[in-house]
């Protein structure tokens, strides 16, 4: 059984009035305990609609969540803690801190599942850790740190509930590549550690090609692929043809094979194009 | 229930109303809700009633824009009334009860006052869904010129400033708070329930982020505000110069005509 499965969810913002817009239809999937899976599409084709619905905070107009094989809707009165089974992170995260210090902040999300002290305390320093903010800053004030390490400290708030799921909308946004690498290596690292699931909305290829293991692409509010990394940007047309671009390292490795080059199939970061040019190189000298 | 904020939100169709010129709207609506409290009678106030719902048609906005309105102001209207039908003890008795005692005048006073708050929404309801937020604070800085002689001419561009300026924000933070609400409800924060006290608590986590955001905005806006050379009123020239058309004057003359129409029937009836 899957740790998580969506099934014809389907939803409308504005239903019966004349603004009435179909934000997503008839969406399935499922995603299995400890993946990374990217979603990824076009402005306004309904990513963030749907990682909504994922914890709750949007009811279906129709069709189910089942987590653990349980519809999250089963109990509406009870949707508080799904939230703290599937962790959502929204964009700019930095922008809810609100507390005096940062180890508060962080404290905010176990607080609120009414853990016990020592538990929280465990739980803040472990997030802390595992985000990479070092000890001196938790009692410093959230807003003197900078902007990556508020990013950072705002992604730690929500691991520190230990959710079963966790839930990134674009998390590298507006940073600069130093940042994008530190928090993208540390949600790798998160998962590796605790072996949680965690999904990752991005419109950035390359932060995709890094991290994910799977991706799903959003069409019109459909999904329209889900499939490993290497079989979606092998089909670089049809991402075009619906606003998305590959990989820059992937558009090179194509142009490379339309002009007799052979190089590997299924390039997509940096680090791949690279041996794979010195493995031709090499043979390239052996035959000079 | 943030979604039904709809005061200062410009709905584009492009319709006579949404043409004319905004002084005409805004002295003509002041002219309106005047003569819709004077009417003392069910005449007069019939009357205003079906020039308003001809400029609601004439609108070309949904109706049901103009209920959403309505719902959000429906306590104030049962609040109004209830005191009215309460407190009015001349006419007859309809009912009685313990101290409660409702006459005839009461109920009518509380209809009455239900419909004259109505219509005063809903006038301003087609100024504000006709007109832009700039041509509203351009009007109200037309229309306070004369204050100029007094020495005042900052201080009304300033506030027209103040205004258009107000009034742009109020979609953007509307939009803020639900996305922080949104944000602390994902990490458990728990709106609705609790007594008062803990009701209030709760709000700091959304109150703190959007006092900050909106200070960092207010930095942003000024600095490229400044980046564009703005410096007050002085010498400022506009883009799209308001102007009195042939429409314009139309409009007032049958408004002018309306309502004395009602006056007359105030004195009559």
């Amino acid at each position: 059984m899957s740790l998580l499965k969506v099934s014809h969810l389907s939803y409308t913002y504005g239903h019966g009035t004349p603004f009435s817009y179909d934000a997503i239809t008839d969406i399935n999937f499922e995603i299995e305990q400890g993946e990374i899976v990217g979603i990824i599409g076009h402005t306004g084709s309904g990513k963030s609609t749907l990682v909504q619905h994922l914890n709750g905070l949007i009811k279906p107009s129709e069709g189910n969540i089942f987590l653990d094989g349980k519809d999250i809707w089963e109990n509406p009165k009870k949707i508080s803690q799904i939230r703290f089974q599937v962790g959502l992170v929204f964009q700019y995260p930095e922008y809810q801190l609100f507390e005096e210090t940062v180890y508060k902040d962080i404290a905010f999300g176990p607080t609120n599942m009414g853990l016990s002290h020592s538990e929280i305390d465990n739980r803040v320093i472990g997030a802390a850790e595992m985000v990479g903010l070092h000890r001196n800053l938790l009692q410093k004030s959230p807003f003197d740190l900078s902007g990556g390490e508020k990013r950072r400290a705002a992604i730690a708030g929500v691991m520190a509930m230990q959710p079963k799921i966790i839930v990134l909308d674009e998390p590298t946004a507006g940073l600069d590549p130093a940042g994008r690498d530190i928090i993208l290596s540390r949600i790798k690292q998160y998962r590796d550690t605790t072996g949680s699931t965690v999904i990752i909305v991005s419109h950035s290829m390359e932060d995709m090609a890094k991290t994910a293991e799977r991706i799903l692409v959003m069409n019109k509010g459909k999904v329209e692929m889900f499939d490993t990394v290497g079989n979606v940007f092998s089909h670089a047309e049809l991402l075009e043809s619906i606003g998305l671009n590959i990989p820059q390292v992937t558009q090179i490795a194509l142009r490379l094979k339309d002009l007799g080059i052979n190089v590997d199939n299924n390039i997509y970061t940096v680090e791949q194009m690279k041996n794979s040019l010195l493995k031709l190189m090499g043979r390239g000298q052996k035959n000079a | 229930m943030l979604n039904d904020i709809t005061f200062g939100q410009f709905i584009p169709t492009n319709s006579s109303i949404h043409r004319a010129d905004p002084r005409t709207k805004l002295i003509l609506l002041v002219m309106f809700i005047v003569f819709a409290f004077l009417s003392n009678n069910a005449f007069s106030l019939g009357l205003m009633m079906a020039f308003l719902l001809v400029l609601i048609l004439l609108s070309k906005i949904p109706f049901s824009m103009y209920l959403k309105n309505l719902k959000t102001i429906l306590p104030i209207i049962l609040f109004t009334s209830i005191l009215n039908a309460l407190y009015i003890k001349t006419g007859a008795e309809l009912f009685s009860f313990w101290i409660i005692t409702i006459t005839s005048d009461g109920v009518w006073r509380a209809v009455f006052m239900s419909v004259r708050i109505s219509m005063l929404i809903l006038s301003s309801a087609i100024f504000s869904y006709s007109s832009t937020p700039t041509a509203i604070t351009n009007a109200i800085e037309s229309l306070l010129k004369p204050l100029n002689r007094l020495g005042l001419e900052s201080a009304v561009h300033t506030m027209a400033m103040t205004m258009t300026i107000a009034l742009r924000f109020i979609p953007t933070l509307i939009e803020e708070t639900q996305k922080i609400m949104n944000a602390q409800k994902a990490r458990g924060a728990d709106m609705e329930s609790g007594g008062l006290i803990k009701r209030v608590k709760a709000l700091l986590p959304i109150l703190i982020p959007l006092l900050i955001s909106s200070v960092r905005r207010a930095y942003d806006l000024a600095e490229a505000m400044e980046c564009r050379c703005y410096n007050g009123g002085e010498g400022r020239t506009r883009l799209n110069k308001m102007r009195y058309s042939i429409m314009d004057l139309i409009a007032t003359i049958l408004f002018v005509i309306v309502c004395s129409f009602s006056l007359v029937l105030n004195i009559l009836f």
